[in-house]
């Protein structure tokens, strides 16, 4: 579990990216953070694996207080996947994947065997394996990146906008292969995005920020739509036609993929 | 061939003399190539970690800047003369020297931004996702951000290379030019075969060495996207 305690992140000019925050992200679970630009989702994202330090409060993995470890240390046991997916453009595909099993100085064998392996379990044509990063189209970079994050078994991921970057087609395959693949895997994922539709697709529970990096509401999809904390949550989510859709839409997503549904929850 | 015919009768080029001296100009060429390419030998070896402490505190970068562009300002004739006294006048040994140290400097002002450069051609999601997965700073550096900035600093190669090439011949003016020799000693006897030959040959020493350094290029980054640099 992953839990903040009143952290606040205060920039030097004043900015409150993140204010007075609490909040805990349960094991094996997906939470996603959604807000309008400006909310400190990001912000909060990055505090966990100190890309960003916070001003004040305490974010403790398994009980264990970030700050009191190394920060590279603490980053190879945690994965990381990003909009543009940062796949290193002069390494081949398996050896992007293969990138903190590289760092943690495993054997260079079996750091390939494992990324051929992630490939397959991605989605991904082993062929692919020697190609470079500007030879793969953008879902597929993505895959790449989702497989680089894995690679060295971290229990906890960081995803921030993962999908954003792709087509409307592309992203709804990827977010499905996604749900099957926390199915089987059962990570503890916090997943920054700013779409609605996906926190409410893919997320255990969905954290509401406000601008200002204030937590407006945190509860499952089906409570959020149920009842809206407040007027802000209510108008991010749409108001009533955009609550009468997203609710449509949820009871659509069970009806298609009932299977996926059951084993996820 | 019936070249036009200059004073006196005297051909442009007298084909028997190239045949005649070819020993003496595969040494002047291939004396030409150590005086000019050495230098960017050297130059690289100084502008990467130059450029890396650049790279990593930026303060440094513009008075490094700044030094470069100073000594590219320099007339190369002072520059040359500068080092006579350290390494001495004439062609070959320690005397190369006076020609290479000042090339190399000249090297640097095109090298060191090249590096510069091409260090922050790294795509900021690339140099986020290095960090996050747990690079330290230096082995980012190296592993990553120096890899990607190849293309960018062999584009500053060529032109250094291409630069140095032509600078050597001004060595001539004291002792020590390469081909450039070839020039003194064809106006001194107003015989034009030596000056047309060593203008030939170094262009096309320009060429060649062009050539080597885009093919190494595609060498060392088979990632890059063709047709880009």
């Amino acid at each position: 579990m992953i839990q903040f305690d009143g952290v606040t992140k205060r920039y030097v000019d004043g900015t409150v990216a993140v204010d007075d925050l609490t909040l805990q992200i349960p094991t094996g679970q997906i939470t996603v953070l959604v807000g309008p630009s400006g909310c400190g989702k990001t912000t909060t994202l990055r505090m966990i694996n100190r890309l960003i330090e916070p001003t004040s409060g305490t974010i403790t993995i398994d009980g264990e207080d970030v700050r009191a470890q190394d920060p590279a240390r603490l980053r190879r046991g945690i994965g990381y996947v990003i909009q543009h997916a940062g796949l290193f453009p002069h390494r081949t595909i398996v050896d992007n994947i293969a990138t903190v099993p590289y760092l943690l100085g495993w054997d260079k064998k079996k750091a390939r065997t494992t990324a051929l392996e992630l490939m397959e379990r991605v989605g991904l044509d082993t062929k692919m394996a020697r190609r470079y990063p500007y030879q793969l189209s953008g879902g597929q970079q993505q895959r790449v990146g989702v497989a680089r994050a894995l690679a060295a078994d971290p229990p906890v991921m960081l995803m921030d906008e993962p999908f954003s970057a792709v087509d409307p087609i592309v992203r709804k395959s990827l977010q499905d292969e996604f749900i099957r693949l926390q199915s089987e895997l059962r990570k503890t994922i916090a997943f920054v995005t700013h779409d609605i539709d996906e926190a409410v697709k893919l997320g255990h529970t969905v954290a509401v920020f406000k601008v200002g990096g204030v937590l407006a509401q945190h509860s499952t999809p089906d409570e959020l739509l149920a009842a809206p904390a407040d007027d802000f949550v209510r108008e991010f989510l749409g108001g009533e036609k955009g609550l009468k859709r997203l609710r449509f839409n949820r009871d659509l997503d069970r009806q298609d993929e009932p299977g996926v549904e059951a084993a996820e929850r | 061939m019936t070249l036009a015919a200059a004073d006196g009768g005297e051909p442009l080029i007298r084909w028997d003399w190239i045949g005649d001296h070819t020993g003496q100009l595969a040494d002047l060429t291939a004396h030409h190539l150590k005086l000019a390419l050495l230098p960017i030998l050297f130059g690289l070896v100084v502008a990467i970690p130059l450029g890396l402490l650049c790279a990593r505190w930026r303060w440094l970068y513009p008075p490094t800047l700044g030094v470069a562009n100073v000594l590219y300002g320099l007339p190369s004739l002072a520059l040359f003369m500068l080092f006579i006294p350290y390494f001495g006048i004439g062609s070959g040994g320690r005397a190369d020297f006076t020609i290479i140290v000042p090339l190399t400097l000249f090297s640097l002002s095109v090298l060191v931004p090249n590096v510069v450069d091409g260090l922050r051609s790294v795509p900021d999601p690339v140099r986020q996702a290095a960090t996050a997965m747990g690079f330290g700073t230096l082995r980012r550096l190296i592993q990553v951000e120096l890899p990607i900035a190849v293309p960018v600093v062999i584009a500053g190669a060529r032109v250094a290379a291409v630069s140095s090439i032509s600078l050597v011949s001004v060595g001539t003016l004291i002792g020590n030019g390469g081909l450039g020799q070839l020039f003194v000693d064809g106006y001194s006897r107003d015989f034009t075969t030596p000056i047309i030959v060593s203008c030939v040959l170094i262009i096309a020493l320009a060429l060649i060495s062009d050539g080597v350094l885009v093919a190494a290029q595609r060498l060392l980054t088979p990632w890059a996207r063709r047709g880009t640099r």
